[in-house]
């Protein structure tokens, strides 16, 4: 466990909102001996697409529903993450070629089948990959919140206090991942907690307990780095060249997810942007920009005064 | 299995991690397929071609586990001279009656059994297998007539099978020309890799794949499991389809062994328990069969088949008398042969949809529906509506205003004008149900375990349990007929019915309840297994093979010892029927000699210091049976089951790969076409099961198959199927925001091939047409459907999801409403899962031109009454 | 609350005096959120369950206050099922408290084109009345020369969603009638 790191001594601005940083707990203010971060690894290869996660995580939090729309998007009639989708499975179908289904392969991904009549294409994989929101190391819905609504936990989660929260909506544009969306019968922010409730008293979270094949795992974030990273290697090893993880590292764009993926095709196939940044990572240099700017325009209106009092 | 049973598949899901190779057999691509190593995406109705393939293979290539099948099952037996094959009568079996459209099955028998007349009953079949002289006598008393054949059949058999009371001459070598082994290899060797490939339209290589890797995976050191659902069971060979299982795994041996086995997925919660307690027409609890008008005329001729018969079902009797005594108490007595006379006796097919046949001309009144809803379940929807419009009366309970509760009202037939709700007689009473959570009991899971669920909170304003009704209407009625004289009130006011009732709405105890059915001794102590039982009146069992579930006065079901504080077979979690056994049959585990056949594969087995079975289980083997234990001659029941014979129901204490009596279809699994198929059969003249059960009705009319004139209007098979997010007809899901915004219309899916020849877009609409209706869903083009190529030619299949009706907040046509009734001959169950179909862009016609446009299908088809029922070509 | 907690509560305060320069962990916590504790923890009983949708059978934990079920989840020490649920199953609770369920009785007389109210009592009392009716109209002593002693008039269907001991007074009751066209899903 690496607590105790309280974030504030040494600790740059710039460091704050992008870039890696061990402990976001710690440095938002929460003292020494609060929990270890915690998070999600969802192992996609392992995922059946039974959609328990999104109905588990809508009873234990109310979340309302989103009406009958037939997609027509595979057996996905989610859509995406939203206000009243807070995890959100997305169904991938693909045409493989021969040599990707031809006999003796490893059966992740497609399964061996005889070869499509009169096509080249041997046959079809399904790809199925549950989503929720990343719990960003750099959070930008919390960065641009100006209530103080979203804040972050004591378990390195990104919350959203709903007796705070304004609706506002500023939250909404900065998520690089368009996870988090005011709900239209209230205007109020929502997204994943990570069941903030549930951890209070030791319990994981609604989707990761009901996870049939436990694609959706809990735990404290280094441990299920260092799992995940085994998982790869196996699957590697097994002739799964393919699978890759997803959101795990500290050095990209958002320092690392507190909710990641290991995934068995390009991030765009599954519907998640394949570079993210956190947006306010160069607010720092905005707001200098900002303060010379403010202090041109005092000068050119002080000009203007005095030049109206000649 | 991930699509239906998501939780169950976690293990599956496991194995494959430790290695296990996981394959799915579908003509769908689910979400099973998706994480399976291999996909098969056989033709829907082909299965006995694929399995009897694998058969063929086993036997061709010397797979099969010898010592298992010599010493286990029935390959040594030798049969009579005078049996003909499917390879001798092109596709019949010796018997068979093409007036009646039935087998004789005499001639199926081992040899030295007597010619017996095919009979559809427990006690009767045992004519079949008798010794010459006995078997006469038992005809001449128990010969009831050619509707004893009409009876259902394998169901009641029981758990064992009918028994045959004839050891049979064996060979060991498996080399006479007549013995089972032989036969078998002569029955199979036409399914070769490439007719297999040819009927299910797989490739060879993919045949071969399979085989190889169930036969690499079976034997002393591993087992290979198979797991089925109504896939297999919706068929009008759906019986012969487990069989064909069976006979394969019995062949690899792995049958009684951990990891082994054939597993049904079953859909509902206790759809195992209401089949074990049974509300079927052909059954009493424990797998009793009904008495049968003119057969049983009295307890002893009830019970004359099966007492003293070799293996368990030998002390039928004493579970017979224990049913009558926990039904009729202090009433029963030795004297008045324990009320035998109070049941109500079954005189032929009494099934669900002879039933409602019955009801559609008149003979049917009143109809109680306990949370099923067969206008959207079963098949040909309309037939229900049909039926429930011509009740008097009707009681629906269920959690919701499901279809078949308001057919009178919003019915499809109303909509096309072919009903009026004034015109509509029916009296409908609605009553409310208790959930889960409102109410004690016990469900059996698919595993056979007897789970206990406690009462969380009262039901909701009306809403009672099923026991809370059945119990109070069953004490208003006593109310009211108590001074009655008539004889026929008797069963009635002399019935045990004084269950204690709790809190203000006097539940009854589903405790109290439990007890009965766990068994009692005469001083009211409860049984500890049914082996106490006793046909002198001294116990009381509502269901033989539930006893124990209450011994030593705890609810055994209410058992929830962790799973991570037990061993890996978790006995304390739960009871399993019988005597709390985890695996049937499990002395198959260990060699004839007692060891366990591997290590690694070590379940039960003979502790030769302690005399006694033992292992992770208990032992489906009376305990102290020495694996050399030899029956003396006259033996009887479980004494005349030899210590190395370990399926102990089974009379002659061995797994059947030939069926001598008991199947009203044949001895052997043979590939028929599904009754509607759009090819031909290539192994055999006869298309389809020529047993098969069917009603012909004007609203439930047959489609031609295979080239004969019309069937070009039906070109396309179509296949219905179950999706994560519903549950089977909807009353249970389409209610709920939740699970109805996950899947929210009907759709059917289509293949871009079908999708291109027949101008369907992706998300618009279709027509699906067939003989009995016209329905619209949704289309999803899909890659996961592809063409076959059988017999030369290119077959479209489309799926459809069966979920749908009129009512509750996700709505849609029904896909059963398509079906014909038509039904497997042994267990009166429907295929559902393969028949023909038109489909067409656009949606379906609304009021009287819905009826108009099947009509012109028909007419184009030149379909009439006849259609269909010639199973030849 | 004295005037100068009052005050140290304010996030502001909170901010600029505490670990938490930009008000984003700590000194954003609500009042609501430092009183957060999931309501299963608020729970009077917790009583164990079986799914009531498919044969797998797994295990429930019916959590319940105020007489009213506030969270169904997944059993961990059931053996069958680890605590996992799938959909269906999760959305149990939905099945028990949602506002769909009817629950009052509904009567349809016999050409009716609506739906009337019933109180439960006097509807057990016709029903009572229409199967001693029915029987007596409708009852086979013999059938063909056969003693039968059965009513061909009265059928039920359903069973596979209900208990053992529901099965069980329904066959023992339907046999005590004489009705033998007893049957359940397990025929389809």
């Amino acid at each position: 466990m690496t607590t105790g790191h309280t974030g504030t001594t040494g600790t740059t601005w710039r460091d704050r909102l992008a870039g890696p940083l061990a402990d976001p707990a710690g440095e938002a203010g929460h003292a020494d001996g609060h929990p270890p971060r915690m998070g999600f690894f969802t192992d996609t290869s392992i995922c059946i697409g039974c959609k328990a996660c999104e109905v588990a995580c809508k009873e234990w939090n109310g979340v309302p529903d989103t009406g009958l729309d037939l997609l027509g998007s595979s057996y996905d009639n989610t859509g995406a993450l939203g206000a009243n989708s807070w995890r959100h499975v997305a169904f991938v179908e693909q045409r493989v070629p021969a040599e990707r289904v031809e006999l003796g392969m490893p059966g992740i991904g497609a399964p061996e089948q005889p070869q499509r009549a009169e096509t080249d294409d041997a046959g079809v994989r399904w790809l199925m990959s549950s989503d929720v929101c990343k719990h960003c190391t750099h959070a930008a819905c919390l960065d641009v919140c100006p209530t103080g609504s979203l804040f972050r936990t004591e378990f390195g989660t990104v919350v959203v206090q709903e007796d705070i929260c304004n609706g506002c909506g500023y939250c909404v544009p900065a998520c690089p991942y368009g996870v988090i969306e005011r709900r239209e019968s209230d205007g109020r922010a929502f997204k994943c907690t990570l069941c903030y409730d549930r951890l209070r008293d030791g319990l994981e979270p609604a989707c990761a307990k009901a996870c049939p094949t436990d694609s959706i795992q809990f735990g404290p974030l280094d441990e299920l780095r260092e799992r995940a990273e085994r998982r790869v290697e196996q699957l590697h090893d097994r002739g799964v060249p393919e699978a890759r993880l997803y959101g795990e590292d500290p050095d990209d764009g958002v320092g690392g997810d507190g909710a990641f993926f290991l995934l068995l095709d390009e991030p765009e196939v599954y519907g998640l942007p394949p570079d993210p940044v956190v947006t306010t990572r160069d607010l720092p240099a905005m707001w200098k920009h900002m303060g010379m700017a403010a202090v041109a325009a005092a000068a050119g209106a002080l000009a203007a005064f005095l030049g109206g009092r000649r | 299995m991930a699509e239906c049973h998501p939780v169950g598949f976690q293990w599956v899901m496991e194995a494959k991690e430790r290695g296990a190779t996981v394959i799915h057999v579908d003509p769908r691509f689910t979400r099973t397929s998706a994480v399976s190593d291999v996909h098969v995406p056989l033709r829907a109705g082909s299965d006995i071609a694929f399995l009897g393939g694998l058969v063929n293979y086993v036997l061709t290539h010397e797979k099969f586990f010898r010592e298992y099948v010599v010493a286990y099952t029935n390959a040594p037996a030798i049969l009579r001279e005078d049996f003909a094959d499917t390879e001798d009568l092109d596709g019949l079996f010796s018997g068979y009656d093409p007036d009646g459209r039935r087998y004789d099955h005499s001639t199926w028998a081992y040899q030295g059994a007597v010619a017996a007349p095919a009979t559809g009953e427990h006690s009767t079949e045992e004519e079949v297998g008798q010794p010459e002289e006995d078997a006469h006598r038992v005809t001449r008393r128990h010969h009831g007539g050619p509707e004893h054949r009409e009876a259902a059949r394998a169901e009641a058999y029981g758990s064992g099978g009918p028994s045959v009371p004839f050891k049979p001459e064996l060979d060991p070598t498996l080399e006479h020309p007549r013995c089972v082994f032989q036969v078998l290899r002569r029955h199979y060797a036409r399914y070769t890799p490439e007719v297999v490939a040819d009927i299910c339209g797989i490739s060879t290589e993919q045949f071969r794949r399979v085989a190889e890797e169930i036969t690499r995976n079976s034997g002393r050191d591993r087992t290979t499991a198979f797991v089925y659902s109504v896939g297999w069971t919706q068929h009008t060979v759906g019986a012969q389809y487990i069989r064909t299982a069976s006979i394969l795994q019995a062949l690899l041996g792995n049958i009684g062994r951990p990891g082994g086995g054939i597993l049904a997925l079953r859909g509902h919660a206790s759809i195992q328990g209401s089949t074990d307690i049974p509300t079927l027409f052909n059954l009493l609890p424990g797998y009793l069969p009904m008495p049968h008008a003119g057969e049983h005329l009295d307890l002893d001729s009830y019970t004359a088949a099966d007492v003293g018969k070799a293996g368990f079902w030998g002390n039928m009797r004493s579970y017979a008398v224990s049913l009558l005594k926990a039904w009729w108490g202090d009433a029963a007595t030795a004297d008045n042969d324990f009320c035998f006379d109070y049941l109500p006796r079954i005189s032929g097919d009494h099934g669900h949809y002879r039933t409602v046949l019955d009801q559609i001309a008149g003979t049917v009144k009143g109809y109680f529906l306990m949370g099923e809803n067969p206008a959207v379940g079963s098949a040909n929807a309309k037939l229900q509506r049909l039926g429930l419009a011509n009740l008097d009366w009707l009681v629906v309970r269920d959690f919701s205003l499901i279809e078949s509760a308001t057919f009178w009202k919003n019915g499809p037939e109303i909509d096309t004008g072919e009903m009026r709700t004034e015109d509509i007689g029916t009296e409908v009473f609605f009553l409310p149900a208790a959930a889960h959570t409102e109410k004690d009991g016990t469900f059996t899971n698919t595993q056979r375990l007897l789970q206990w669920h406690h009462k969380a909170v009262d039901p909701p304003g009306d809403a009672r349990s099923e026991l809370w009704f059945t119990y109070h209407l069953g004490r208003i009625i006593r109310d009211k007929l108590a001074r009655s004289t008539d004889p026929r009130d008797r069963p009635l006011l002399d019935l045990t019915w004084d269950y204690p009732t709790e809190g203000a709405i006097a539940e009854p105890s589903a405790d109290a309840v439990l007890r009965e059915i766990g068994g009692v001794d005469a001083g009211g102590n409860e049984l500890a297994a049914y082996t106490q039982l006793r046909a002198d009146g001294s116990t009381r069992c509502g269901c033989w093979i539930y006893c124990g579930v209450h011994a030593d006065g705890v609810n055994q079901a209410a058992r929830r010892r962790p799973g991570r504080d037990q061993s890996w077979v978790a006995p304390e979690w739960g009871w399993a029927w019988p005597a709390n056994r985890r695996i049937l049959y499990n002395r198959a585990s260990a060699d004839p000699d007692g060891r366990p056949w591997s290590e690694r594969k070590k379940y039960v087995w003979w502790d030769a210091e302690q005399r006694k079975w033992v292992g992770a289980d208990n032992a489906d083997f009376e305990a102290s049976k020495p694996p050399d234990y030899q029956p003396e001659p006259g033996a009887r029941a479980q004494d005349a089951i030899a210590g190395a014979e370990p399926f102990i129901m089974q009379t002659d204490g061995r797994a059947w790969l030939f069926v001598p009596t008991g199947l009203a279809d044949g001895p052997l699994p043979t590939h028929y076409e599904p009754a509607e198929s759009p090819v031909d059969n290539p192994l055999y003249r006869q298309q389809a099961n020529p047993t098969r059960r069917e009603y012909p009705h004007p609203a439930n009319r047959y489609q031609p198959s295979d080239g004969a004139p019309g069937s070009e209007v039906f070109p396309y098979v179509f296949t219905t199927y179950r999706l994560t997010e519903h549950h089977t007809a909807g009353g249970m899901s389409r209610t709920l925001p939740y699970l109805s915004e996950l899947q929210p219309e009907f759709f059917c899916e289509v293949s871009p091939e079908l999708a291109a020849e027949r101008g369907l877009d992706h998300l618009g609409w279709a027509t699906i047409v067939t003989a009995r209706t016209a329905i619209e869903a949704r289309v999803l083009v899909t890659d996961r459907v592809r063409p076959l190529r059988i017999r030369g030619r290119t077959i479209h299949q489309i799926g459809l999801p069966y979920h749908w009706g009129g009512n509750g907040l996700s709505t849609g046509d029904g896909a059963n409403e398509l079906l014909p009734v038509v039904l497997d001959p042994n267990v009166y169950i429907q295929e559902s899962k393969a028949a023909t179909c038109d489909i067409r862009p656009g949606r379906r016609p609304r009021g009287p031109a819905l009826p108009r446009l099947v009509a012109d299908y028909r007419r184009r088809a030149g379909i009439t009454e006849p259609t269909g029922e010639d199973g030849t070509r | 609350m004295g005037v100068r907690q009052w005050i140290e509560g304010w996030p502001v305060v909170r901010q600029l005096t505490g670990a938490d320069p930009l008000g984003r962990g700590a000194a954003a916590e609500s009042r609501v959120t430092s009183a957060l504790r999931p309501r299963t923890s608020q729970a009077d009983r917790v009583v164990a369950s079986v799914c009531p949708y498919c044969a797998v059978g797994c295990g429930q934990k019916v959590y319940v206050r105020d007489g009213k079920v506030t969270q169904i989840e997944g059993d961990p020490d059931s053996p069958i099922s680890r605590g996992r649920l799938c959909p269906k199953g999760s959305a149990s609770k939905q099945l028990v408290t949602n506002p769909n369920r009817v629950t009052t009785v509904l009567y349809r007389r016999p050409h009716g084109t609506e739906w009337e109210e019933l109180p439960l009592d006097r509807a057990m009392d016709m029903i009572a009345d229409r199967v001693i009716e029915t029987r007596r109209r409708h009852w086979q002593e013999e059938d063909g020369g056969q003693r039968v002693r059965r009513t061909m008039a009265i059928a039920s269907l359903g069973g596979a969603t209900l208990d053992n001991e529901e099965n069980y007074l329904m066959k023992k009751l339907y046999t005590a009638l004489g009705a033998i066209q007893i049957e359940n899903q397990a025929r389809i």
